[in-house]
C-alpha cells in the first residue's frame, strides 16, 4: 500500500519532550502511528505522556524498543548532530522536520550518510505519511489524507497539503506522500522517491510538486523520461519570483537559468509529465491522467 | 546576508588574499584625503549591495584628490540605480577609494554550494570581469570546476589544477594556489553562500589582486558568526523587508499591487503565481510561518497594510499547526485599526476553517471569502475596481 513507512514502522521521536516534538508526536500517535520511543538527552528513564519511554541516547532507544524510523524536532543548531546520532545507531529511515540547519552542517551530514544504510528525508520538510497504513511521520494534518493509489512528492509543506486536499476532494486517495524538504541540500531527492513510486505495485500515478531553485526538477525530468511508466502530474511554483531573492525556503532562490520555474516546467513537459495549468488544478489534472 | 565590497575585501585581506590599497570614506573630504595617499590616480567606488555599479556611474577613475572629492560628493547621500536594484535604487553612504592597477588579464574565481554534488564547488574562469551566468550560458567550457570533499578539505592538487587551467605562468602557480585555498578558507570559516572575486586581476607587474569581491553569508548560520552580523548594513535593505525580519516573518517586496499573506513558502509561491494568472501582480511574498501566533499574523497583516503599493489583499491559509481561527483573529485585529480599507479576499482551509471564516464574516471588514485558488484569482480580478 505504500513506500518507506507502513504498519511495520516503529517510530522514535527525537526531541519528544520539546513543545513541537511533543505536540506532533501526540498527533502522529492519534493518527495510528506506532510510536515506541522518545529521545531527549537528560530525560532518559521518564515516560512521555505516561505512554512512551524516553531515552538519553538513540542507541539505547533502538536496543530496547526496536525503533526503525526516527522523526527529528531538534532545534537547528543541534539537528545535524541528531541526524548523525540516528544514522550511527543504524536507523534505516530518518525524517528531519527542523528548518534552518546551516548548509555546511548538511554538507557534512550528507557525506557521513554516504556509506551508511540510513535514508534521510528532509530537513526542512513536513515528513511523510502512508494513509492506508495509518502511519504518519511528520507534521501534516492527517485528516486531509485518504488511502489510495497516488503517490505525492514535494519540496513544500503546505503546498503538499493543498495538492492532497484537492486529490481527496475528488475521491483520489494517496499511497504515500513524501515532503523532501525546501533546503538546498536534502537527504532524499525527487529521483529517489520517483524510483520508489515507480517500483511500488500499489502506486498507480505520481504527483510531483517542485519550485524554483537548483536543478533537481530537471534531474527528475530525466528520470521520468527514462524510467517512469506511470502517469506523472507536476506543478512548479515560483513563476513570479524575482531572481536572487530567497522565497522562504533556503533552496528557493533563482541563481541561474536552470533554477527558473519555466526551465523546470519545460524539462518536465518534454519528459512526458502532465503540467497542472494552475495550483488550483493539481487534482483535476490527476483525475484526467487516471482517466477517471 | 550581504555586505559591502570594502567589508568583503577586509575579510579577504585577513585571510591573506591580496587586495588593492585603499580606504573607505563617508564624506567628500575623507575621500580626498584617501585619494591623496593613493597617488595621482585612484578609483572611487560607490558601496551598495548591488551589482552593475560601473554601468550605473557608481565607479569612477579620477586623476586628483579634488576630482575624487567631486565624485564622492556626487555619490554620497544619493541613491544609485543599477539593473539589480529597483527603480528607486539604494542609498550610497560610503565610497571606497583605491589605488588603480595596470591590468594585464582578468579572471573569475568563486566558491558556492553545489546542491547536485551536495558540497562546495570552486569555479574559476579566464573570462574574468564578466557576468558568470552569461559565460556559463555561452561558453561553458571556459568555466573550470572543482568539487571539495569537506572531510579532507580542498587539496593542493585541486588548486594547481585550477591555476594551470587558468593558463597562469609557472611562477604564479604557487601564489594562485594559495589564493584559491585562502578563498575557500573564507567560505568555510564564515559560512558563506557565495565567496566571489570578479575580477581577479593579474597586474602588469605580475601580481594577483582581488579587484572586486563579493561575500554573501548564509542566513541560517549567522547565529554562530557575531562578527559577520556586525557587518550588516540595514540602510541597504528594503524597509518593509527589514521590519518583517524583525518579526521573524519571511517577506520579499515585489512590484505589484496585490498584497498576499500565506502560511508556508511553497503555498505562498503558488498564491503569487495564481495572482499573476489573474492578470494581476503580487506586491510581495509573505510566509507567515507554520506555527504563527495571532500577534505574528497581525504583524504580517499590518506590514501589508503599511505598503502604499498594496491596493487589494489575498490571504491564503491552509490551517495545520496554524489554526484558521487564530489567523482570522490576527487579520481582524490588524485590519480594524487601519485607516484605509482595501478589498480583502480570504481563502481558508484545514484546521478550524469554519471558525476562522465565521470570525471574518462577523467583522465589518467586508471580506470576500473564497473556496479555492481559482475563486481567489477571480475575486482578486474583481477587486481591481
Amino acid at each position: 500500500m505504500s513506500i518507506l513507512v507502513d504498519e511495520n514502522t516503529r517510530l522514535l521521536v527525537q526531541g519528544i519532550t520539546g513543545r513541537e516534538g511533543s505536540f506532533h508526536a501526540l498527533r502522529c500517535m492519534e493518527y495510528g502511528t506506532n510510536l515506541v520511543a522518545g529521545v531527549t538527552p537528560g530525560r532518559g528513564g521518564t515516560m512521555w505522556e505516561d505512554k512512551v519511554p524516553v531515552f538519553n541516547t538513540i542507541g539505547q532507544a533502538v536496543d530496547e524498543t526496536g525503533a526503525n524510523v526516527a522523526l527529528i524536532f531538534v532545534p537547528a543548531a543541534f539537528a545535524a548532530d541528531a541526524i548523525l546520532e540516528s544514522a550511527d545507531a543504524g536507523i534505516p529511515l530518518i525524517a528531519c522536520i527542523t528548518e534552518g540547519i546551516p548548509v555546511m552542517d548538511m554538507v557534512r551530514v550528507s557525506r557521513f550518510l554516504e556509506d551508511k544504510p540510513s535514508r534521510l528525508i528532509g530537513p526542512n520538510c513536513p515528513g511523510l505519511i502512508s494513509p492506508g497504513s495509518k502511519c504518519k511521520i511528520g507534521i501534516m494534518p492527517g485528516n486531509i489524507h485518504t488511502p489510495g493509489r497516488v503517490g505525492v512528492v514535494s519540496r513544500s509543506g503546505t503546498l503538499t497539503y493543498e495538492a492532497v486536499n484537492q486529490l481527496t476532494a475528488l475521491g483520489i486517495g494517496q499511497s504515500t506522500c513524501v515532503g523532501i524538504g525546501g533546503d538546498p541540500i536534502v537527504g532524499t531527492s525527487f529521483v529517489d522517491v520517483l524510483e520508489l513510486f515507480q517500483n511500488d505495485p500499489d502506486t498507480d500515478a505520481i504527483v510531483m510538486i517542485g519550485e524554483i531553485g537548483g536543478s533537481k526538477e530537471q534531474e527528475a525530468a530525466e528520470y521520468i523520461r527514462d524510467h517512469v511508466t506511470k502517469p506523472v502530474v507536476s506543478l512548479i511554483v515560483g513563476v513570479t519570483a524575482p531572481p536572487g531573492k530567497r522565497m522562504g525556503h533556503a533552496g528557493a532562490i533563482i541563481t541561474g537559468s536552470a533554477a527558473r520555474a519555466e526551465e523546470k516546467v519545460k524539462a518536465l513537459r518534454e519528459a512526458g509529465a502532465q503540467i497542472a495549468p494552475s495550483p488550483a488544478e493539481i487534482g483535476v489534472t490527476m483525475k484526467a491522467a487516471l482517466g477517471l | 546576508m550581504k555586505i559591502h565590497e570594502y567589508q568583503a575585501k577586509a575579510v579577504l585581506a585577513e585571510f591573506g588574499i591580496p587586495v588593492p590599497r585603499g580606504g573607505v570614506a563617508s564624506t567628500a573630504e575623507e575621500a580626498a584625503g584617501i585619494a591623496a595617499e593613493m597617488g595621482e590616480r585612484s578609483v572611487v567606488k560607490a558601496q551598495v549591495h548591488a551589482g552593475g555599479r560601473g554601468l550605473a556611474g557608481g565607479v569612477k577613475v579620477v586623476g586628483s584628490p579634488e576630482e575624487a572629492a567631486g565624485v564622492a560628493d556626487t555619490l554620497l547621500g544619493n541613491r544609485l540605480v543599477t539593473h539589480q536594484t529597483g527603480p528607486d535604487g539604494v542609498p550610497v553612504t560610503r565610497v571606497l577609494i583605491e589605488e588603480t592597477a595596470q591590468i594585464a588579464k582578468e579572471f573569475y574565481l568563486a566558491v558556492v554550494i553545489d546542491s547536485g554534488s551536495r558540497g562546495p564547488v570552486i569555479m574559476a574562469s579566464e573570462a574574468g570581469g564578466m557576468d558568470i551566468e552569461e559565460v556559463a550560458a555561452t561558453t561553458p567550457e571556459k568555466i573550470l570546476r572543482v568539487n571539495v570533499d569537506v572531510v579532507i578539505g580542498l587539496q593542493p592538487f585541486q588548486c594547481r589544477y585550477l591555476a594551470y587551467g587558468l593558463g597562469l605562468p609557472g611562477e604564479l602557480i604557487r601564489p594562485a594556489s594559495a589564493l584559491i585555498a585562502n578563498l575557500y578558507r573564507v567560505f568555510e570559516a564564515k559560512d558563506c553562500s557565495l565567496a566571489e572575486i570578479n575580477p581577479l586581476a593579474l597586474t602588469e607587474e605580475g601580481q594577483l589582486v582581488a579587484l572586486d569581491a563579493k561575500l554573501d553569508f548564509e542566513d541560517d548560520a549567522l547565529a554562530r558568526h557575531p562578527e559577520v552580523r556586525e557587518m550588516r548594513d540595514t540602510d541597504q535593505e528594503d524597509p518593509l523587508e527589514l521590519e518583517a525580519s524583525s518579526f521573524d516573518i519571511s517577506y520579499v517586496k515585489l512590484d505589484g499591487d496585490v498584497g498576499c499573506m500565506v502560511n508556508g513558502a511553497g503555498l505562498a509561491m503558488a498564491t503569487m503565481d495564481s495572482i499573476t494568472m489573474a492578470e494581476a501582480m503580487p506586491a510581495n511574498f509573505l510566509d507567515v510561518g507554520g506555527g504563527a501566533s495571532e500577534e505574528q499574523v497581525a504583524q504580517a497583516f499590518r506590514l501589508l497594510l503599511s505598503d502604499p503599493q498594496v491596493k487589494r489583499i489575498l490571504v491564503n491559509v491552509f490551517g495545520g499547526i496554524l489554526r484558521c481561527d487564530v489567523a482570522a483573529r490576527g487579520i481582524v485585529a490588524a485590519a480594524e485599526e487601519a485607516e484605509d480599507r482595501v478589498p480583502i479576499v480570504v481563502r481558508m482551509l484545514g484546521t478550524n476553517a469554519d471558525e476562522g471564516k465565521e470570525i471574518l464574516a462577523q467583522s465589518n471588514l467586508g471580506v470576500t471569502l473564497v473556496n479555492d485558488l481559482n475563486e481567489a484569482a477571480d475575486a482578486i480580478r474583481q477587486a481591481a475596481g
